[in-house]
């Protein structure tokens, strides 16, 4: 067996333009990949190896001018499946979903098709993106390739975990709280999740509208470039996606000020976290970066304000899934009945959960207290950011406090699993760029950074991750499974 | 007032919007299509998709709230209004609920005593419709099944919600007709109550002379979706009626929603407004904000056609009897009828008569519009002018008017091939004439001795043998001269 698997996407789709390596051959190795290692990994929902190959066996007839005319030519890619495929079933890690097939691709679906993507299959994630661990798919929890009796991070867990162990060198996530960037620090890969309305969600099955966002997952900073912008742009189908141009930072290629936020740096964190922090930190200083402390003040509230926002328009954007047109339904001796029993048998308790906090934000008499009052609170938060971007370019924090943590361990406690999302929630709130990515290992487990920038300011996110990456030692291959 | 009452109603009225494509998708809103043929990811509410607002309803939304006086809001916002319902495929309605696209309006009515008074327009906002239930059964309460039509989910609508200013059902019959008068000029609805492109809702209370509250905080009782404007009338009549027995009885008036029920006239308890859902209202985070452009919103405004009220001026400074002029005005094709006619033709009294008897009775039993009549207005006036050269008299005309409609010919082409023009010969009226008397002696002793009938006999003898042709008044005069002049 070959090893096309352990390339970088940039490499598969040069060696494919250059006709060293067939698409077929690239395909192959990574089905063989993930049916070799993904049942103790558990990433994937739907493998599309039929689809998969008859693709890469068409492009492999493509002239080589053809082959550099689609990016991303070559080159597999798993989807989480909580983004609608044609042709695939999309369930969103939910039971009540089983067996769906949508009609129609997600605009970002279109945008990896038209520049000549290989789409493996569907990957795992917490039922309808809610939670932080993967473990609450309907289906089956995913295991953390560093460290199989961990979880991988969530609600991106599945294309985390698929990227980190070789299955694909690109996977689409979605991130609502920080759902692409906490997978990614603790599988050890990078995740970015875009500017709110940079790219489109028509076809991402909402869970918070006015949060999600789809952002690309890699095992190297280029690569997540290649794949964010294969599916950036404004879409007329998405109302809240901007046709914004790049913002130019003030000072170009550095130094750059690098805030670190007072309130991301306190109590709470991991030793190990904070020593493998220090270190990337101390690398940006030899750049020649000015690091200057700043203040976010109403971090402390972003927790709070966040989950009242995204359970509010999840309990709202879950509603549709009433048996009536599509997915399960189980019958009831009335309506009442059906809608009752098909939303209890076909919702996880986590669903349940968020769709009764949100339910209750917005009920009358709590609207003006919960609902209001959070996206008051959310305006500061977003103000706290303009303000620290007038004085820095970039802000860097620890994209969580702690590395992955052991499967099941906070099972009876929803509220520690919340407190998890605290130093990614903020970036959705305030819809600005975010990318988490590995500065090294704390016994044994990645341990992320996150970047976060001034909205639209991707292009500069990327190369300043870039510019860290090249003076950081690489990750070797996860530790929890055979790399043979 | 009544029995010490008085009659508080408030109206809302949906009105679909006859853009192209829905509200949120480039879905038909064709009405009658087979069921589920205008239907789309979007509005089937199916996973993962957004809504994208229709700019064209916005303009035909804005149009109406300008032609009611209303205040367009520069800025307005959507929300969701949220409940479960087979109906409803997303199980909530994008609305529009604390901002709405446009405030305080008026609709004129005139009561019968001629006057003028203004009826409160509270707020006009945009939103989608539902579906369409069909169920399987004589009534929902034992229906068997119901089968779920989503054509009309997502077609435009505008509420127009009026301030509880009516105080009778006269006068929200007067409200509704006036309202949709005015919306149809604009050209933004086909206004079909039948057909549900116009539907309203009755709130109605009765207050206590004593009573010195808020209107909003007496008990109030919602009739819902009535299927005319009589209808809607005599639901508030019925309602005043139970309501008032009621009262005087003792009892308290439960607030709730009722149903009307056309064969007995009467409205039946549907639901009781204590139990009403909680919507749970919040924005839509799928759509920005709807921000007007102030110099767009005067654009619109500008463009605005006749409305009913500037049109009865207009009439009426041309003597057109009020009556007739509110016909009309209340039948925008008539009007537009009448103008394309008045354009050609100077007499327009008369042209309003023959409008308004003989081509509206030949439409009505033909079964046409004014808009797609068999006789368009020229030739109609080409008829009228036949009447005025004297080619044909009043009756005749009549005649010739009803072959126009059979046979789509114009009004000189039947006069040519059925040999119908009037005969205004003189002197060969008079060898007819001349022959009459001769033959009725008896008659023309009777006329001599000061039976004014007899001529009339006369007349019509004369007009037989003319087959009708003959001038009537020419007639009338030689037989006149005649039998004088054999007297002398």
């Amino acid at each position: 067996m070959d090893n096309h698997w352990r390339a970088t996407a940039h490499e598969l789709h040069q060696h494919f333009v250059e006709g060293k390596i067939s698409a077929e051959a690239v395909v192959s190795s990574h089905l063989q990949r993930i049916a070799a290692r993904d049942g103790e990994i558990g990433a994937f929902l739907h493998v599309n190896e039929e689809g998969a190959l008859a693709r890469a066996k068409e492009q492999d007839g493509w002239a080589e001018g053809k082959r550099a005319d689609h990016p991303l030519s070559g080159v597999p890619v798993a989807v989480k499946d909580n983004i609608v495929t044609r042709g695939m079933p999309t369930t969103a890690g939910s039971k009540i979903l089983r067996d769906f097939m949508s009609p129609f691709d997600a605009a970002v679906i279109e945008k990896l098709l038209a520049a000549g993507a290989i789409i493996v299959g569907k990957t795992n994630l917490d039922e309808f993106a809610m939670g932080s661990s993967t473990e609450h798919s309907a289906w089956h929890p995913t295991h953390n390739p560093w460290e199989l009796s961990r979880v991988p991070g969530g609600s991106s867990g599945g294309s985390a975990a698929a990227v980190a162990a070789g299955l694909t060198p690109l996977a689409l996530g979605s991130d609502t709280g920080g759902s692409i960037r906490q997978p990614a620090s603790y599988c050890g890969i990078v995740g970015m999740k875009p500017t709110y309305g940079r790219v489109s969600r028509y076809g991402l099955i909402a869970f918070a509208s006015s949060l999600d966002q789809i952002g690309p997952m890699a095992r190297s900073v280029e690569d997540a470039r290649l794949l964010y912008e294969a599916i950036e742009g404004v879409d007329p189908r998405d109302s809240t996606s901007t046709a914004a141009p790049s913002a130019t930072l003030a000072r170009g290629n550095g130094p750059w000020r690098i805030g670190l936020p007072r309130e991301y740096f306190g109590e709470g964190i991991e030793p190990g976290v904070r020593a493998a922090m220090d270190q990337a930190l101390e690398r940006l200083r030899s750049l020649g970066h000015q690091l200057v402390e700043i203040s976010l003040p109403h971090t402390s509230y972003a927790i709070a304000t966040y989950y009242l926002i995204a359970p509010a328009e999840a309990s709202s954007n879950l509603s549709r899934y009433d048996g009536v047109r599509y997915g399960m339904r189980v019958d009831g001796h009335d309506l009442v009945n059906m809608y009752e029993t098909t939303r209890d048998q076909g919702f996880g308790a986590e669903v349940k959960r968020r769709i009764l906090l949100g339910t209750h934000a917005l009920s009358a008499g709590y609207y003006d207290a919960y609902y209001l009052t959070a996206q008051k609170v959310r305006t500061l938060i977003r103000r706290d950011f303009d303000q620290a971007f007038g004085q820095v370019d970039f802000i860097v924090t620890p994209t969580t406090p702690d590395c992955a943590f052991p499967l099941g361990s906070r099972d009876d406690d929803p509220i520690k699993m919340y407190l998890g999302d605290i130093f990614t929630a903020t970036a959705n709130l305030a819809g600005i760029p975010g990318l988490s990515m590995p500065v090294g290992l704390s016994e044994g487990l990645p341990v992320g950074l996150q970047w976060l920038a001034p909205p639209f300011q991707e292009s500069q996110l990327f190369q300043a991750a870039a510019a860290l990456e090249a003076v950081l030692p690489k990750l070797p291959w996860p530790t929890g499974v055979d790399h043979e | 007032m009544n029995n010490g009452y008085q009659v508080i109603v408030g109206l809302e009225v949906h009105v679909e919007l006859k853009t192209n494509s829905k509200l949120f998708c480039l879905c038909s809103t064709q009405f009658g299509a087979s069921p589920n043929s205008q239907t789309c990811p979007v509005c089937l509410g199916m996973p993962g998709v957004l809504p994208v607002l229709n700019q064209e309803a916005i303009r035909m939304a804005v149009r109406s709230a300008l032609a009611l006086h209303c205040q367009v809001h520069a800025f307005s916002k959507f929300d969701r209004k949220q409940y479960f319902y087979p109906d409803l495929p997303k199980a909530y309605q994008i609305s529009q609920y604390d901002q709405p696209l446009a405030e305080y309006g008026w609709v004129g009515i005139r009561s019968g005593n001629g006057e003028t008074h203004r009826i409160g327009i509270r707020r006009i906002h945009v939103e989608e419709d539902a579906g369409k239930l069909n169920h399987l059964g004589q009534r929902l309460g034992d229906a068997t099944g119901s089968l779920v039509d989503l054509n009309r989910a997502g077609v435009p609508l505008v509420e127009i919600v009026s301030e509880p200013d009516l105080r009778s059902a006269e006068e929200a019959r007067l409200y509704l007709t006036e309202l949709r008068a005015t919306l149809s000029y604009l050209n933004v609805s086909d206004l079909r109550m039948e057909e549900g492109s116009m539907r309203c809702d009755a709130n109605v209370s009765l207050r206590p002379a004593e009573y010195q509250g808020e209107l909003e905080d007496l008990p109030r009782v919602e009739i819902k979706n009535v299927n005319s404007i009589r209808n809607v009338q005599r639901g508030i009549e019925y309602e005043v009626q139970r309501q008032s027995e009621r009262l005087a009885q003792g009892e308290r008036i439960v607030k709730e929603t009722r149903g009307f029920d056309d064969a007995t006239g009467t409205t039946y308890s549907q639901r009781s407004k204590e139990e009403a859902n909680d919507y749970r209202y919040f924005p839509e985070p799928d759509l920005p904000p709807l921000e007007l452009e102030e110099a767009w919103i005067k654009n619109i405004g500008d463009g605005l056609p006749a409305l009913p009220e500037a049109i009865r001026e207009d009439l009426a400074s041309r003597g057109i009897p009020s009556k007739d002029a509110e016909v009309l005005v209340l039948d925008r094709e008539a009007y537009e009828y009448w103008c394309a006619a008045a354009d050609l033709y100077e007499d327009e009294r008369t042209l309003t008569n023959w409008m308004l008897s003989d081509v509206s009775r030949l439409l009505n039993a033909r079964g046409e519009s004014f808009a797609r009549a068999s006789v368009n207005p020229p030739s109609l006036v080409e008829l009228l002018r036949l009447i005025d050269k004297g080619t044909l008299s009043g009756r005749m005309a009549k005649e010739v008017l009803e072959l126009m409609f059979e046979s789509g010919k114009s009004a000189a082409m039947v006069v040519e091939e059925k040999g119908l023009s009037q005969i205004t010969d003189t002197e060969a009226i008079r060898a007819v004439v001349l022959a009459v008397l001769r033959e009725h002696q008896a008659v023309v002793a009777d006329y001599l001795s000061g039976k004014d009938k007899a001529l009339a006999f006369l007349v019509g003898q004369v007009m037989k043998r003319t087959r009708g042709q003959a001038k009537p008044d020419l007639v009338n005069q030689l037989l006149r001269d005649t039998i004088a002049g054999d007297r002398e």
